[in-house]
């Protein structure tokens, strides 16, 4: 009584009940969802995961190239539980891009990036790389060895462009070498400007998506079939259904997330790497500079491309062209169904092809280029550009199956 | 859902298998430590402090959380372990001055975290790789770390090795004398294994003291895992439950 009393006080002040209806409680989702949905709740989960455990991370790390160091071991020694939120973070991080990758991956198989979902992919796509920009500069905070060259090495990319380059790498370091000047400004765009750009885009990307509604594994329209109430047939509220099924997909997730932060916290070198546990040693350059995992397939493509014309500015424009070409999906997409289960054998090919370039390019850009690996990389590079720039041919032409009037039942 | 976990599971698979692969070099023996064994781990700081600490500090480990960790006693702790002149909050530093790089070239590296850095059965090799060379200012080489600024502190532990060359041919069609292991060529105060289960223990001590939870959080983690797992199973039924109306 009390407590309906307070949320009408509320209400008359501000649309909660109207928000949380709209949102969440009346927000119909198609019934269809399958395991590929369960990476968007995923991704939110992670955001907060890395906000939370990042603020208290703050708390005790010094931002300084003389201190930030023993101030990551003091929270992985004397602060209490200072390791369980160091782990929580530098996990999460790992985390955040294999669900966001499989996120990406869920769209490319369903067509959810298809209209009216442009805009909605289009923040998707500026969510990645800022989460891109926010992974390398939190990388470079604990000041080892690796975060010292591999912020060497990324940054000198910059200087590869013509004109501009040299004074751009220096305006990026604020010194004329990586040091304390670098390591202030990425602290503080890592833990105050880029979060917040982060934030406002996750909302506008839920705000896109509660728009338009959501896409589903069938890849067709809810709304065209209705009930008396005005309601999609094939359609669930969001609450509770989703919240329930989603609660699944967080208990599983937490399983394998808690497996490594518990059991294998640098998962082999890949997660936190071996010559990061030393400190940052301008002198001393560690055997192979390699970027985290989740870097290394467009690291891969970098060092594919050779330098040409006395530059090796071409590697950073493909690389760079790499992530631009994902804004283009939605247009270069030209079939006429959305989703996978309707589309021709050709569309199945070349995103299992994609996929596995992608992964390979992954393992490319760990490995020192030689051997077999450059000359992977090179095919991969093709590979992976090839399923974009020939979609709209690829895509159109290939067969369809007709696409059911209503969804096809669900898990 | 399982059809698309293994999908993953597959898609993965060569790229793990890729990056399994490790060329080149000599291959690294196994520490087989064990971060659990409290014994090894007392004996191993025991090691530490009578033949590492007098050049190598572990700056991120204090004296009193070793005490704690390893059951080790206040006063065992002050009479046994550290310098005299430390408080048991202090840090482990090591007995070298500052000129120490004028002796061996470099600063005998701090070791809190050379078992993150390198891995533990680098360490325990690295223990077990000193060989006989006259060219070297301390009469010994490392067949892991060619050209080691260290001197072989435990030879008479050990006894000397001498190196075990091979020819192999090149890329041109002739021949090339490559390293490719270590000869026990005097005897030591240790037999083989005593030696092996001595480095073995400071090898372990130095892996607690890169990560001083890690024997907690892995016991800790069984727990969290069980809750998980009953959590993932309440989920699950509370999901199919709300579902039923669904069709």
């Amino acid at each position: 009584m009390a407590a309906a009393r307070l949320i009408d006080w509320i209400d008359q002040r501000f649309p909660l009940t109207k928000l949380w209806r709209e949102q969440v409680s009346e927000y119909y989702a198609p019934k269809n969802f399958n395991f590929w949905y369960y990476f968007g709740s995923l991704a939110l989960l992670i955001l907060v995961n890395q906000l939370v455990t990042g603020i208290f991370l703050t708390m005790n790390y010094n931002p300084s190239a003389s201190g930030a160091f023993a101030s990551v071991e003091y929270i992985m020694r004397d602060v209490d539980w200072g390791w369980l939120i160091r782990y929580m973070h530098s996990t999460g991080a790992s985390a955040f891009f294999i669900v966001v990758y499989l996120h990406m991956f869920r769209a490319l198989l369903y067509g959810s990036h298809r209209k009216p979902r442009e805009l909605l992919w289009i923040f998707g796509c500026l969510i990645f790389l800022l989460l891109m920009a926010e992974a390398f500069m939190g990388y470079v905070l604990p000041w080892g060895n690796m975060s010292f060259w591999g912020a060497q090495v990324i940054v000198s990319l910059f200087g590869s462009l013509p004109v501009i380059g040299g004074g751009l790498v220096e305006w990026i370091r604020g010194d004329y070498v990586i040091g304390d000047a670098t390591l202030n400004r990425f602290f503080a765009l890592h833990v105050a400007a880029l979060p917040i750009a982060l934030i406002f885009l996750v909302i506008a990307h839920l705000m896109a998506l509660h728009e338009v509604g959501s896409n589903n594994p069938d890849g067709i329209d809810i709304k065209k079939y209705k009930d008396a109430d005005g309601h999609p047939l094939d359609g669930i509220p969001m609450h509770p259904y989703y919240t329930v099924k989603d609660l699944v997909g967080v208990a599983g997730f937490l399983v394998i997330f808690c497996g490594v932060i518990f059991f294998a916290p640098t998962f082999g070198g890949l997660f936190l790497e071996g010559p990061n546990f030393e400190p940052a040693n301008p002198l001393q350059t560690p055997p192979h500079i390699a970027p985290v995992w989740y870097f290394t397939p467009f690291y891969a493509m970098l060092r594919a491309v050779p330098s040409f014309a006395g530059t090796q500015v071409w590697g950073v424009l493909v690389m760079g062209a790499a992530i631009v070409v994902l804004f283009f999906v939605p247009w270069l997409d030209r079939s006429p169904v959305r989703s996978i289960r309707y589309r021709g054998p050709i569309y199945k090919i070349m995103l299992s092809i994609f996929v596995a370039a992608f992964i390979a390019l992954a393992v490319c850009g760990l490995k020192p280029p030689a051997g077999i690996y450059p000359l992977l990389a090179r095919v991969c590079t093709v590979v992976y550009f090839a399923f974009f720039l020939l979609m709209p041919w690829y895509a159109k032409f290939d067969s369809v199956k007709p696409v059911p009037e209503r969804v096809t039942g669900h898990d | 859902m399982i059809k698309h976990l293994l999908m993953i599971a597959v898609v993965l698979l060569p790229g793990g298998v890729m990056a399994q692969e490790e060329g080149g070099g000599i291959a690294l023996l196994r520490a087989g430590t064990d971060i659990n064994n409290i014994d090894s781990l007392q004996r191993g700081a025991r090691n530490f402090m009578n033949y590492c600490s007098g050049c190598h500090s572990l700056k991120y480990l204090r004296y009193n959380r070793i005490a704690q960790d390893l059951n080790i006693g206040e006063k065992e702790l002050a009479d046994n372990l550290m310098f005299t002149t430390s408080k048991p909050s202090d840090t482990v530093n090591s007995a070298m001055p500052p000129d120490a790089e004028a002796w061996f070239g470099k600063q005998p590296p701090d070791l809190s975290l050379v078992a993150r850095a390198k891995g533990v059965d680098y360490i325990y090799s690295f223990l077990h790789g000193f060989y006989a060379d006259g060219a070297r200012i301390w009469g010994v080489n490392n067949l892991y770390l060619p050209n080691a600024a260290m001197p072989h502190v435990l030879a008479e532990r050990q006894g000397l090795q001498q190196p075990v060359f091979k020819n192999v041919p090149d890329d041109h069609g002739g021949a090339r004398v490559v390293l490719v292991g270590v000869d026990a060529m005097t005897s030591g105060a240790m037999k083989p294994e005593e030696y092996d289960q001595f480095v073995r223990d400071i090898v372990n001590f130095l892996d607690y003291a890169a990560e001083p939870v890690k024997a907690k959080r892995q016991s800790m983690g069984i727990f969290v895992t069980l809750f998980l797992l009953v959590f993932l199973a309440f989920a699950l039924l509370l999901k199919k439950e709300y579902w039923k109306d669904v069709h």
